[in-house]
């Protein structure tokens, strides 16, 4: 079972949709899980900033049940320590994950608001991270959704699937 | 996923360490993280080689430049990346300047980083592709590395570890066959160019009517004949070296255009219209007087000191004989190993012919007139027979003098190769024992 958690009750756009989206790519069972903590107490005042990796580890503690996963989803800019930033964090092989939809905006590139893009890129982070706690590593194919993506135009070269190389070392 | 890259994290900070593990890991490597340095080199010798190390430059104990010196002593070619705060990038660019490949500020780009880790690893790849073709090339003794003792040409290898670290265009000025491209070649293999390629094209061996073709390359179709996109000469230096010898037969359209490609680093194929920056060192060579090309007009004056920012002159072979005999045993010993030949000796009466004619052709004639000795030679050691009918009838005659220098050296050769044993020398060279004794003490050499 794969949680998938709106933290503190953000809803990215279609955010109704999404676990059943996410559904369609990951060969797992995924429900959506209400989970609220107060992020202040993960937020660097000199890097303006959220730490992921604190974040993710707080996330954890809510994970209903063992063998279970969980992803978060925060529209809290993250970081780790050694990153000017990071769109997600996950444990590889782990049980868990964050994604933050910050950097996934248009708007933070100066570009017109799309929330059908914005929509596009979060299915797709989600299911790279996931992909990481599943135990893939990066995938030199661009379209599979593992390439590993620091630009957000990069992201939207990738597709929300899993390449077939990948697939098979899911099921494999 | 098989053959994962290998990866060394040093850094003090915990956090640190944990977020690069896990980036690293995601990103399909096998990670080893260090605390320390001490802890670092341990974990060298257990778990290496590493492709790529990860160093903090500031750490308690030993501070990361110590290490990457003691990283360099075991792996010379370890690809390293300095991690810095902006405050240190002072430091970050002398670890640069003592071959860390690259350095990164904290916090760093993720982009950055990916860039700096892909190109290390390029690095890396290439210096072993480098390491392999070096093998390669001692083992079919294709190579000859500067040779010499004397002391012009020590003034040469100076000058070239001078400018090798800098990024200067040089000028290598020499008769032919001096080995100007050698020299060309160790500057590239000292400067920081070293793990990215040199290419060199002669100027003066192409038609001009190819020249562009092969400095530029072409598009599909540029030209008749030109069946496919061909990378030219400037871009497959990227990164690296572009060595032009006979620089000085470049034609005048091609002069404008290489000025321009210095000037801006830009330029396009032939046929093409994508513009292509390459970031390459430039080294020329030239037999021909620059300066006096300038005066009568066949070389461009703004070209010329584009060019000729740095001079390095390259003695010819009979300013420097007395690097003849040992010239002369390099070669004999790479072509006998190439004819898979016993390795001779030279006659004395040959290194005399040999150090007297005055090798108008440089090393390279002194090359092929050995290469042609040992073909033809019957004889266990190489004769005056052996040589070329020029060079025996051109050499002057050895003077009483210089047949004593001769034989000295000859003297002192064999007994060095005979451990210092006189009886064994005496009889190598056909004399008893009493008669190298007194020679010995003729030219004062000392009984060990
Ligand atoms: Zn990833
Ligand atoms: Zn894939």
């Amino acid at each position: 079972m794969i949680y998938v958690a709106f933290l503190n009750g953000y809803m990215p756009p279609g955010g109704d949709g999404l676990t059943p989206r996410l559904a369609e790519s990951v060969p797992s069972q995924l429900e959506h899980l209400p989970v609220n903590f107060d992020l202040s107490a993960y937020y660097s005042p000199e890097r303006g900033q959220y730490n992921a990796t604190l974040i993710l580890a707080h996330l954890l503690r809510h994970l209903p049940e063992a063998n279970a996963k969980i992803v978060g989803l925060t529209n809290v800019d993250l970081f780790i320590p050694v990153l000017t930033f990071v769109f997600g964090q996950a444990q590889l092989n782990g049980p868990g994950a964050v994604v933050s939809t910050y950097r996934l905006r248009n708007e933070y590139y100066g570009l017109p608001s799309s929330p059908a893009l914005l929509y596009d890129r979060t299915v797709k982070e989600i299911v790279h991270e996931l992909g990481h706690t599943l135990g893939l590593v990066h995938c030199r194919d661009f379209s599979c959704v593992m390439h590993a993506s620091t630009y957000v135009e990069e992201v939207d070269l990738k597709e929300a699937r899993f390449c077939s190389d990948c697939s098979a070392e899911l099921s494999g | 996923m098989k053959n994962k890259k290998k990866i060394l994290i040093v850094d003090d900070e915990m956090s640190v360490r944990r977020s690069l593990e896990e980036w690293f890991l995601e990103d399909g490597f096998q990670v080893e993280t260090a605390e320390d340095g001490e802890t670092a080199l341990r974990v060298m010798h257990s778990a290496g080689p590493f492709d790529v190390f990860i160093i903090d430059i500031r750490m308690p104990g030993m501070d990361g430049i110590t290490l990457q010196k003691r990283v360099h002593e075991v792996d010379k070619d370890a690809a390293i990346i300095i991690l810095t705060a902006f405050a240190s990038v002072d430091t970050a660019v002398e670890a640069l300047k003592m071959g860390a490949f690259d350095y990164i500020t904290k916090p760093v780009d993720p982009d950055d980083l990916s860039n700096a880790v892909r190109n290390a690893l390029r690095q890396r790849e290439l210096s072993e592709e480098n390491i392999r073709l070096r093998d390669k090339v001692t083992e079919l003794g294709l190579s000859s590395p500067i040779i010499g003792e004397s002391s012009k040409l020590r003034q040469v290898m100076e000058m070239i570890d001078a400018v090798a670290e800098t990024d200067a265009t040089v000028v290598i000025r020499g008769e032919s066959g001096t080995g100007k491209e050698l020299v060309a070649r160790a500057i590239h293999a000292r400067s920081p160019r070293r793990f990215f390629p040199i290419v060199a094209m002669n100027c003066g061996s192409i038609p001009d009517t190819l020249l562009e073709s092969e400095l530029f390359g072409h598009e599909k179709g540029a030209f008749t004949g030109a069946q496919y996109r061909r990378k030219g000469k400037l871009e497959l230096a990227n990164g690296g070296t572009l060595f032009l010898d006979e620089i000085g037969d470049i034609p005048a359209q091609m002069q404008i255009d290489l000025l321009r490609v210095l000037e801006t680093k830009r330029f396009t194929r032939l046929g093409g219209n994508q513009e292509i920056t390459s970031d390459f060192r430039l080294v020329c060579a030239t037999n021909q007087d620059l300066e006096s090309l300038v005066k009568d007009g066949s070389f461009r004056e703004d070209l010329y000191y584009r060019v000729n920012v740095f001079t390095i002159d390259v003695p010819p072979l009979r300013e420097r004989p007395e690097d003849i005999p040992l010239l002369a045993r390099f070669f004999v010993d790479k072509y006998a190993r190439a004819m898979a030949k016993p390795v001779k000796e030279i006659a004395a009466e040959a290194e005399a012919v040999l150090l007297d004619y005055d090798w108008p052709g440089n090393v390279r004639e002194l090359e092929n007139a050995i290469e042609r000795a040992l073909v033809i030679g019957k004889d266990r050691d190489l004769q005056p027979a052996d040589l070329p009918l020029r060079v025996e009838r051109d050499a002057k005659r050895p003077s009483a003098l210089a047949l004593a220098a001769v034989e000295e050296t000859h003297i002192r050769r064999v007994l060095r190769e005979r451990g210092g044993n006189v009886t064994h020398a005496a009889r190598a060279l056909g004399v008893d024992r009493g008669t190298l004794y007194n020679k010995m003490k003729r030219y004062g050499i000392e009984r060990e």
